[in-house]
């Protein structure tokens, strides 16, 4: 079977291999796998402390990335998903529902991206129509009404640009979002988990704490998007990965997000349950923190937050 | 105090849309040679066809507002280059480019005016400034209008001409969009009337967020207004388009105008639903 990662990992998922052969081996075999496992995280840390913005970019749009059902089979129970906008159709882009974390009832919105072919096309490669936008609307009103913490998962590469969305109202189905999000009485934490693409995660992307994974990305635009039209050259992609200053890294530093949660050696998809761990625990703590506020110091420390993001200047004269 | 005779600008055709200078146009509709002044005269519409050509933030403001005079706001605010943005061109220059041919320090013109007699704050997009496009100075003079109208009680009108969010800030762009959009409700919170006018073109991220947030939502006729624009769709589905997709009649077919309005009547239009809501 051809190599399916990134060239960048090859080593790595070759060591992965091994590891997994390895295990099979029995007690005997233990001294060996922990051998491997040394040799890939000393590999992978060398690897990936030199990434560049483009690689990242291949990191966050890797296929074997956790996804959000991936992360809500690990961190939650009792998940109950909620369709449709009941208005025209359920968007299979976005999953929602309701679900307990640690035994806290609480609402989930995440997009969803598919893995193979055939769940690839019927998620729509993660890009949700007006009808995703408004089925989330519709499960944060919900989340309000009986007063259910809100968690957000961000993974996609935008919103879908197709004629059907347009004629549904695209844009009026974000802007409505992002108005509704930052008054909504609950509070909401959001994760860009792989792709931040432009409005079309803003759109579920309105909330008290936005953290992102390590080698996740958030953007105006795609790299080859924007190549395309800076540069006239779609090649330039990588370039425009560069100067579009999206990794979490720089976001942090231009305080669009609260945390960057880091990732295990070889990235999220190199060992998702220890990925899950770690969004768990950032869950956790921000939870805690954010329901002992009143509710109206959370809307006002969230309209604060978003208020302040920004960067000009003031000229002297008129 | 900005008034309008002592900053107004030399008309400007930084584009083939634009009107161009000389004595004579010709139509972009209907192609026919028109006197420029008879043009002018009709606010700067075909006297044939009704073909609206785009016109500037300074003149949109001067057909809207009682006595063409206004006081403008915010115009100190001036943009940076957070992330030292260098495509073909240096996004600095850009910057320069957008300000001696505009004679404005970003795309966005916020004022204090009236309409109808009823104090209003209005901003209006510059379209030839970059486009129109929307980076920290533009959401942070939009965030600033809705809470200049909130703070004086009085209704907010913006009209918009854009591209969308500016790539060269980055997801600094993306984030007025939120920024806005959150300002916004806590104007329908103080329940102010907002009109959004949009024009041609409107797209991208300020559609999918202030332009779309109005108590009325209103066009020009024929605008384009969308999120993804044309040429993206066209790539992504790999099909022409049909005709008149994403123009406001389009739009208003699918229930995501309240109304399109001529640019004739939208002074007229505005005041009479800002009575209605006052
Ligand atoms: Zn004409």
């Amino acid at each position: 079977m051809a190599f399916e990662g990134l060239v960048f990992e090859e080593e790595l998922v070759a060591i992965r291999k091994a590891i997994i052969a390895a295990r099979t081996g029995g007690p005997e075999a233990d001294s060996l796998v922990e051998e491997l496992i040394r040799k890939h995280d000393i590999l992978a840390s060398q690897i990936f402390t030199n990434l560049s913005p483009w690689q990242v970019v291949q990191l966050a749009r890797h296929s074997f990335r956790p996804y959000t059902l991936d992360y809500i089979s690990m961190l939650f129970t009792g998940f109950s998903e909620i369709h449709g906008d009941r208005g025209f159709a359920d968007d299979p882009a976005i999953v929602a529902g309701m679900a307990y974390f640690r035994g806290e009832p609480v609402a989930i919105i995440g997009h969803q991206k598919g893995r193979d072919v055939k769940q690839r096309l019927y998620r729509n490669f993660g890009q949700p129509k007006p009808e995703g936008y408004r089925k989330a609307l519709r499960v944060m009103k919900f989340a309000e009404k009986f007063s259910r913490p809100l968690i957000c998962l961000i993974d996609t590469p935008g919103a879908f640009p197709g004629i059907e969305a347009e004629e549904r109202g695209q844009a009026e189905a974000i802007a409505r979002n992002l108005r509704e999000m930052s008054r909504l009485r609950v509070p909401i934490i959001v994760i860009v988990t792989g792709e931040g693409g432009s409005g079309g995660a803003l759109a579920i992307g309105v909330g008290d704490r936005v953290l992102m994974l390590q080698f996740a990305i958030y953007s105006v635009i795609s790299p080859e998007g924007c190549a395309a039209i800076l540069w006239k050259d779609a090649s330039m992609a990588e370039t425009a990965a560069d100067k579009l200053h999206l990794t979490s890294e720089k976001l942090l530093k231009l305080g669009i997000v609260d945390g960057v949660l880091p990732e295990p050696p070889g990235g999220a998809h190199a060992d998702s349950r220890s990925m899950g761990a770690t969004v768990g625990e950032a869950i956790a703590q921000n939870l805690k923190k954010l329901k002992s506020l009143k509710t109206a110091k959370l809307i006002e420390e969230r309209y604060t937050k978003f208020r302040q993001m920004g960067v000009f200047t003031l000229a002297l004269e008129g | 105090m900005d008034l309008f005779n002592r900053q107004r600008s030399p008309l400007q055709a930084p584009e083939e849309k634009r009107v161009p200078v000389g004595l004579w146009v010709r139509c972009n509709s209907c192609h026919e040679v028109l006197f420029k002044k008879q043009m002018e005269q009709n606010l700067n519409c075909c006297p044939k066809c009704q073909y609206h050509f785009r016109i500037n933030s300074k003149e949109r403001l001067l057909m809207l507002l009682d006595g063409a005079t206004w006081e403008e706001v915010d115009a100190n605010i001036a943009p940076c280059d957070p992330l030292d943005f260098v495509a073909l061109k240096p996004y600095k220059n850009q910057l320069k480019a957008g300000y001696s041919s505009t004679g404005m320090r970003e795309a966005f013109l916020t004022a204090r005016g009236k309409m109808g007699g009823i104090p209003i704050i209005i901003g209006a997009m510059e379209y030839s400034f970059i486009g129109g496009s929307m980076g920290s100075v533009v959401g942070e003079k939009v965030t600033r209008a809705v809470e200049l109208a909130i703070h004086e009680k009085c209704p907010l009108v913006i009209v918009s001409a854009t591209g969308g969010a500016r790539m060269m800030e980055g997801a600094l762009s993306l984030m007025q969009m939120a920024k806005i959009s959150a300002a916004l409700a806590r104007l329908d919170d103080a329940r102010l009337p907002y009109i959004s006018i949009l024009t041609d073109p409107t797209t991208g991220g300020v559609t999918a967020s202030f332009a779309m947030l109005g108590d009325l939502n209103i066009a020009e006729p024929n605008s384009l207004i969308g999120f993804a624009g044309p040429r993206v769709i066209e790539q992504t589905i790999r099909k022409k388009l049909p005709e008149g997709f994403q123009r406001a009649e389009f739009l208003l077919e699918h229930g995501m105008l309240d109304a399109v309005v001529p640019r004739s009547q939208l002074r007229d239009y505005c005041i009479d639903a800002l009575r209605w809501m006052t």
